[in-house]
Parts: C-alpha cells; sequence; structure tokens
C-alpha cells in the first residue's frame, strides 16, 4: 500500500529536513523528486514565526541574552521554517564547527553565526571557512583573540586542520604553527574587554555587546611561512585557499555530510557517493550545495539501503514531531521546556559538549535518552487536539471504506501517514494486534476528541514508540 | 561480588549557581568581611558559631547538630587555579575534572563505568530530576534519569491506567527479540529493555520503603526522599544524584539564600535521620558541592560570580571538622576580588573514588591529588 515516490521523498524530507507531514509531501510531490531537490537546495522566503509576534510572548527572545531562550529560538525557526534545508544545513555545521554558550555568555554571537551558516551554508568550503575564521564567537570559543604575532596560540590553527578540515595524519605540527602565524591579528573589536567579560559572565554595565570581527594589521604576524609545502607571506585568507585544494580536505567534507545526510554507516555502496560527492568538491569549486545535489540525486540515496540508515538526533526527534503534530505553530509560553528537551535527550542547541560536537549515530542511544525520545514523540503524536493528528484522521476516514477501518487499515495508515515508515513484520504484527483491542474503527461520525479518534491517538502513540521511529 | 558488606553510595546534592560561601560559613570575627558585605551579611548574632572564627548560616541548624555529632566536613577554599567564573564553564570543570581542557566524559560516568562494565545494573547510576548532569554522562553509560519516582518510565502521560499497561507491554514486544538483527535494531532493543526493566525495578522501591521521616514538600527535600527510597530498597545503586537552585544570588540575596539553605539543610537533616532509622549512616555519604563561591565585595542587594568554594561531605563514615584553609579575605591575598582556592576538588574526589567507591582514582580525575583523610578508615 506505501507508494513508492511518497517513500522515496519522505525519506528525501526526513534528510534534507525534519520529515514531512502528508500535505507538504504532496507539494513536493508536485515539483517531481529533482525539482523538489532544487527547491530544497535554494531556499526562498522560508516564511518564519514573525519576531515581533514571538517577542510579544518572550521578552528573553528579544534580547536573545540567555540560553534557554535563545535555543528555543532557534527551534522556533525550525518548527515554522518552510525551507527546512536551510536550516539542516545550519544545524549540520553547527554540529561540525561546534561552539558552545559554556565559554562565551553570549547568545547572540551563536545565533550571528548560525545566521552565518544559513547564508554561507550551501556555498562554497572556502568561503565558509573564511567566514567562520572571521566569526566573533568562533574566535572566542578556540582563543584566535588570544594568537598575537609576538605569540601564537594555536587552538584555533589546530582546530581547523583537525577538525574543520583534513583531520589528523595529513600535516605536521609545524604545519599548525605556520597556519597559526597566518591567523594572527584576527581577532573581534575590543578583544581583551570582551574576553574578560566572557570569562567573568558579566551582564555589567551594559549587559550583552554585540561582537564584530577585527583585523588588527600591527598584531598580524606577516613574514613568510611555509605551509603543506607552499611558501609566502600567508594571511589567513591564502591558508584556506591552500587548505580547500587538498584532497584530504575534499573527502572530510564528503564524509561528514554523507553521514549526517545519508547514512550513519558507509557501506561499500555508500562510499561510491562519498566519491561522486568528493568529484564534485573539485568540479563545482568546493560547493556544499552541487555536493549535495550529487547525493541526493545518488542511486545510493534513492535506494532501500539508505532508508533509516540514521538514528535520528534528538533535535530532529523534537522538531521532526512537532512538524508531523502541527504543534507550536504561534508562541507559547514555556517553550524552553519543549527545548530543553532535546538537552535531555543528548543535544542542547547552542551548547555542543566540546569542539568535537555530539557523537552522533547509535550514540544518541541510552536508557536515560530512550525514555525521553518516546515519550516526547508518544505524547505530541498522540494529541488528537492538534491540527497535524486531526489532519491524519481526517486522512484515514477518508481513505476507508464507508469511514471504518479494520486492525489492518488502521496500523498501515499510521505507519503510512507517520512517514511512511517501513516497519519489521514483527511490529506490525505488533501495531495490528494491538489496533485490534476494540474491533473496526468507525470514524464515519467522529468528532473532535471522541472515543474513535482517541483510538487513532493510540495508534499513532504506539507507532511513535517503535524502534523504527526513532530512525531517520 | 561474594562480600555480604553493603557496597557503599555516594549521594551528590548539587547547588546550582554558585552558593555564596561567605554567607555558608561564615567568617564572623573577621571585620573585613563586614566591611565588604555592608549589605549583604549574616550578623554576628545570627550566626550558628562552629568555632571562634567560622559560623554556620542560620538556616543550617541541622547541619550544625550533625556537626555536633561529628559528621560534617566543611572543605574550604576549595576550587581550581585559573577560576572560571562563568556558570556553564566552572561546573563542565567541576564535571568532567578536567579544568584546562575541554573535558569529553564525567566523571561519576567513569566511576559507574569501572564500577560496573558490562552494565549488568541498569541502576548503578540514578540521576534525580530531568536530564544528565554532564558528571554522569559517559559514551555507553546508561544512567536512569528519574523526574519522578511515582511516574517515572514510558507513557507517564497515559492516564488510563488499563491502556498504559496494553501501550507497554506493546512497547515491551516492539523492543524483545533482538538477537540476529542490525546493530542498530538490537541497541535499540536492548536500551528499550533495559529502560522498562530499570523502571520496573524502580517502581517497586516506594513499597519496599517504609520510615517515620517526613520530607518537606519543595522539589530538593523530594528528590533527596526518592533517594531514600531508592536507596533502601537496595537496588544496587552506587551513585544517586541532584541538584537544588538557582543560588545564582546576583540580587535580593539573603532571603533567597536562606530559604535555599533551608531547603537543602532540612533535606541533608531528614536523610541523615532516615539513614539511621533504617542503620545504613555508615554506607553512604553525601558530598555537596557548588561551581564557584561569589565575589567578596557585595553589589548592594547581592553578590557577583566569584572563585573559591566551600563543599561538604556528610555521614557516619566521615571524620567530621574543618579541612582546607579559609582563604584570606586580605586584599593582597584575593584573586581579582574573589577568594583564591587554595585546594583543589580532584582531592575530594580522589578521596570519593578511591576510599568509598574503591576504584582507581588517577584514570578518572586525570592526575594525582593528595586526599585530606575525610573519610573513616
Amino acid at each position: 500500500m506505501i507508494n513508492n515516490d511518497t517513500a522515496l521523498m519522505a525519506h528525501l524530507l526526513r534528510r534534507a529536513g525534519f520529515g514531512a507531514n502528508r500535505e507538504e509531501l504532496e507539494q513536493y510531490l508536485a515539483m517531481g523528486y529533482d525539482g523538489a531537490v532544487d527547491a530544497l537546495l535554494n531556499p526562498s522566503d522560508p516564511g518564519n514565526m514573525p519576531d515581533d509576534l514571538i517577542r510579544r510572548y518572550h521578552v528573553e527572545q528579544s534580547e536573545l541574552r540567555d540560553l534557554p531562550g535563545s535555543a528555543a529560538y532557534w527551534m522556533y525557526r525550525m518548527i515554522s521554517t518552510s525551507c527546512p534545508m536551510e536550516e539542516k544545513i545550519a544545524l549540520f555545521w553547527h554540529g561540525l564547527f561546534a561552539t558552545g554558550y559554556a565559554k562565551l555568555n553570549q547568545a547572540r554571537s551563536l545565533l550571528n553565526q548560525v545566521d552565518m551558516f544559513r547564508r554561507s551554508g550551501l556555498g562554497s568550503y572556502e568561503d565558509l571557512l573564511g567566514d567562520l575564521s572571521q566569526d566573533p564567537a568562533m574566535i572566542i570559543w578556540l582563543d584566535n583573540n588570544e594568537n598575537h604575532g609576538s605569540a601564537i596560540n594555536e587552538n584555533y590553527g589546530r582546530e581547523l586542520l583537525e577538525l574543520f578540515s583534513m583531520g589528523i595524519g595529513n600535516y605536521s605540527e609545524d604545519d599548525i604553527k605556520e597556519c597559526s602565524r597566518a591567523f594572527t591579528g584576527w581577532t573581534l573589536g575590543n578583544a581583551e574587554y570582551m574576553a574578560i567579560r566572557a570569562a567573568k559572565d558579566s551582564i555589567w554595565p551594559y549587559g550583552r555587546i554585540a561582537w564584530h570581527f577585527d583585523y588588527r594589521e600591527e598584531d598580524h604576524d606577516d613574514g613568510e611561512k611555509t605551509f603543506l609545502g607552499e611558501t609566502g607571506r600567508f594571511n589567513g585568507q591564502d591558508i584556506i585557499r591552500i587548505i580547500v585544494k587538498q584532497d584530504s580536505t575534499a573527502r572530510f567534507v564528503a564524509t561528514r555530510l554523507f553521514q549526517f545526510f545519508a547514512a550513519d554507516v558507509i557501506s561499500e555502496a555508500g562510499e561510491k557517493a562519498v566519491q561522486a560527492m568528493t568529484a564534485t568538491y573539485f568540479s563545482s569549486g568546493y560547493k556544499i550545495r552541487d555536493m549535495m545535489r550529487t547525493l541526493f540525486l545518488s542511486d545510493y540515496f534513492k535506494s532501500e539501503e539508505a532508508r533509516f540508515a540514521r538514528v535520528k538526533g534528538p533535535v530532529e526527534m523534537v522538531v521532526g514531531a512537532i512538524r508531523m503534530a502541527g504543534s507550536y505553530q504561534n508562541p507559547a509560553l514555556g517553550i524552553e521546556k519543549v527545548s530543553n528537551t532535546m538537552l535531555y535527550m543528548g543535544q542542547g542547541l547552542l551548547q555542543p559538549p566540546t569542539v568535537e560536537g555530539w557523537h552522533e549515530g547509535s550514540e544518541w542511544i541510552n536508557s536515560g535518552a530512550l525514555v525521553e525520545r518516546v515519550n516526547f514523540a508518544a505524547k505530541e503524536l498522540s494529541d488528537v487536539r492538534s491540527p497535524g493528528v486531526r489532519s491524519i484522521i481526517d486522512r484515514l476516514e477518508a481513505s476507508a471504506d464507508q469511514g471504518v477501518l479494520d486492525p489492518s487499515d488502521l496500523a498501515d495508515g499510521c505507519l503510512d501517514l507517520l512517514g511512511p515508515i517501513q516497519v519489521s513484520d514483527e511490529t506490525r504484527s505488533i501495531l495490528v494486534e494491538y489496533a485490534s483491542r476494540n474491533g473496526d474503527l468507525d470514524l464515519s461520525d467522529h468528532q473532535p476528541g471522541d472515543e474513535a479518534e482517541q483510538r487513532v491517538g493510540n495508534m499513532l502513540r504506539l507507532v511513535a514508540a517503535t524502534r523504527e521511529y526513532q530512525l531517520a | 561480588m561474594t562480600s555480604n558488606k553493603r557496597e557503599k553510595s555516594l549521594i551528590v546534592i548539587q547547588l546550582s549557581g554558585g552558593n555564596d560561601y561567605l554567607n555558608t560559613v561564615v567568617p564572623y570575627s573577621d571585620g573585613s568581611y563586614y566591611d565588604n558585605r555592608s549589605v549583604v551579611n549574616i550578623p554576628q548574632n545570627k550566626v550558628i558559631p562552629i568555632n571562634d572564627k567560622l559560623g554556620f548560616n542560620p538556616s543550617m541548624g541541622p547541619v550544625k547538630a550533625l556537626w555536633d555529632e561529628g559528621k560534617v566536613a566543611v572543605i574550604n577554599g576549595i576550587g581550581y587555579e585559573n577560576p572560571n567564573r562563568s556558570h556553564f564553564r566552572s561546573m563542565d570543570i567541576w564535571h568532567t575534572a578536567e579544568p584546562d581542557t575541554i573535558g569529553k566524559e564525567g566523571w561519576l560516568g567513569r566511576a559507574i563505568r569501572d564500577m560496573d562494565p558490562q552494565g549488568d545494573n541498569v541502576l548503578t547510576g540514578i540521576n534525580f530530576g530531568r536530564g544528565l548532569p554532564r558528571a554522569l554522562a559517559v559514551p555507553g553509560v546508561s544512567v536512569a534519569s528519574v523526574g519522578d519516582l511515582e511516574t517515572y518510565g514510558l507513557f507517564p502521560d497515559v492516564q488510563d491506567e488499563e491502556l498504559r499497561m496494553f501501550t507497554l507491554e506493546a512497547f515491551s514486544r516492539m523492543y524483545g527479540n533482538t538477537a540476529g538483527r542490525d546493530p542498530v535494531m538490537e541497541l535499540l532493543g536492548r536500551t528499550g529493555q533495559d529502560a522498562l526493566l530499570g523502571a520496573d525495578i524502580l517502581r517497586t522501591a516506594p513499597a519496599k520503603y517504609s520510615s517515620s521521616v517526613e520530607y518537606a514538600p519543595n522539589a530538593l527535600a523530594q528528590n533527596v526522599k526518592s533517594i531514600s527510597q531508592v536507596f533502601h530498597a537496595n537496588l544496587g545503586s552506587r551513585v544517586l544524584y541532584t541538584q537544588h537552585g538557582p543560588f545564582d544570588t546576583h540580587s535580593g540575596e539573603l532571603p533567597t539564600h536562606a530559604k535555599l539553605w533551608d531547603e537543602v539543610a532540612g533535606a541533608i537533616g531528614c536523610l541523615m535521620d532516615d539513614l539511621k532509622e533504617h542503620g545504613t549512616e555508615d554506607d553512604a555519604t553525601i558530598l555537596v558541592f557548588s561551581e564557584f563561591g561569589r565575589r567578596i565585595k557585595d553589589n548592594g542587594s547581592g553578590s557577583d560570580h566569584g572563585s573559591g568554594g566551600v563543599a561538604f561531605m556528610i555521614g557516619g563514615a566521615v571524620n567530621g571538622g574543618m579541612y582546607g584553609e579559609y582563604p584570606s579575605l586580605v586584599e593582597a591575598e584575593q584573586i581579582e576580588g574573589d577568594l583564591r582556592s587554595n585546594n583543589d576538588f580532584r582531592s575530594v574526589y580522589t578521596e570519593i573514588l578511591e576510599d568509598w567507591l574503591e576504584l582507581d582514582a588517577p584514570s578518572i580525575v586525570n592526575g594525582q591529588f593528595e586526599k585530606h583523610g575525610i573519610l573513616k578508615s
């Protein structure tokens, strides 16, 4: 009963977005698969929840000073955007260039960084690394404000090579030093004062002060440098130009994109897709958008093997369930509690645990986190008052003869409309058995919140609690 | 383990937000305390003296009673070099025992892994409260996180108990039969079963427990009561963690701080009474800590983030008394207006790990640290 085009489109939307309800899927299906890929990769107007509306409900989201309010603010964007890939790529870079509130005490600077990911995240990797190296939050996070012409601090130079591009084993300790020298003088305005305030977590006397990039020529080491075999009076931009030409960088970017957007584990068939993405990296002039198009159009991505090959991250889990249920379409007091649920599941927005970001894939799964995941999705998707759930009920009714569903219609219908989700035969038989608890379901005369609707809610709750629902 | 001796447990109460050391253990005979704290001070006649220099905050009556019984260790001037005054970073440092680099693993998560390497007991470590403090977080180590012991588990929002049982049964079957699946499905199955098992076992705890002690209705006291219930149900839980706050008293400090300590001291007093009633006083030790102390000079209404703090260890196995030196308030001894810590927090961790949980401490706290001798040998 599951339609193949629908299943493939749902797969694409789980990866290039946060999953999609049936109405959204139908809009994308009307574009055809290739058209949908292009639409997703070329974000237009996201139609976000308006800031002025948010501010009426949330004072702290006006100032964007504290962590919970700022994390919730980003979550609103993810919930309300009609350009989900824009948020998804920002989330990807946020995990890769993991910058955390802990050291900055400056939520707005982090949100500015996220905005930069939205802006530059699908462009060329060379430009992105350039923007990253000038990003004030990153500069403080990895101490480049302490990287002086007279005395280098290697923190940023090292991570740029190790965690943000080539990976360990592809450069020498001397390369790190030379790279760091090239980034001396790349700092932020009034850096000394700002660093002290960040370390003291002080809002006095002026509240949080906006940060901006500042290049101090007098603090820059303009001498000759030898980096990866090339010699010249390199500045930071020259180093980036050399980094992005390396095979190891291409491989690194392709691999990380693949693992976030295609599969946690790279199989033999997956390896072909990684290689194709690597080739596109060079042929397109390092363009992320082109690499993503190569991936989404690859045979591997469209194959059965790639379906449900990732464990949903907590942000995907929470935002996905909310978008499916259609809840929180307007600002809601207490929204921080909802975004905190992601933290309880192990992924707090704007607070990656370390510069290495989150350990993804199967490491999302532990008993405490699983309880949170199941309880959250089950609660969201069983609430028959939510518009998304109401729409599922209406579709189930319309799909059935005279509005009457037998237990397998009910189980299969819910699996279809929440995904389609593929489940094992065993899981399906347990779902069908569960559905048969009160015999056939007559939805022909359903009223908001009545027992017939609640039976759909119960079914959706159990589908949201399956092992298969944990996967994207 | 074949020993019939009960295994020792550690109970941690984290004071989140930066507890004001100066108003907790008050240097009431030091004039410079009153000079710096012209508004936010504890008057000499309100302090509960513990010696001729120091006294407890007036809200700490139950702690003073335990002090008199020789069960309270006051660990002065605790912290780490180059203090960080960010709540998040400083708490991370305490949680990961890594002051210099950004640490990856929680110290108690590591301890739990070392105590139960195969993860045989899903309840070796439990946090009471939602989410997981980083202290308990290590990839691959399962730690239960209990928001409310009465409703802990899956589908707590399903009111109809019959429907909930029916749903749980289906869940159990869906997560059963893990063998032969791909590794992720297998992991999910095993974890789902662990979660059910943990919830099933934990649900038995309240029934196994009876006590004449009445805990106050505040959140901390209720979490501490849950800790006592689980501890006394003998489920093999070795690390029981909870937190209270916010101690971030930038303004209106005096009433807020008094109320918080009233709750903390009350909960500790109840717990110790409970342990005594059950004859388990020597089997649990309580650690109380905060991420930092507060600025020496008040700001007219409260106090700002500082460094150098105080921790407590409390229990029947504790050699009561003062440990470490109370940092000087003299300006030349200060560090940027704050108390200079003289006492690395990892010494206390080392002592707990080696002498209480009987683990190898250096691999957990990342180095060798001299112990104070707080725990009775």
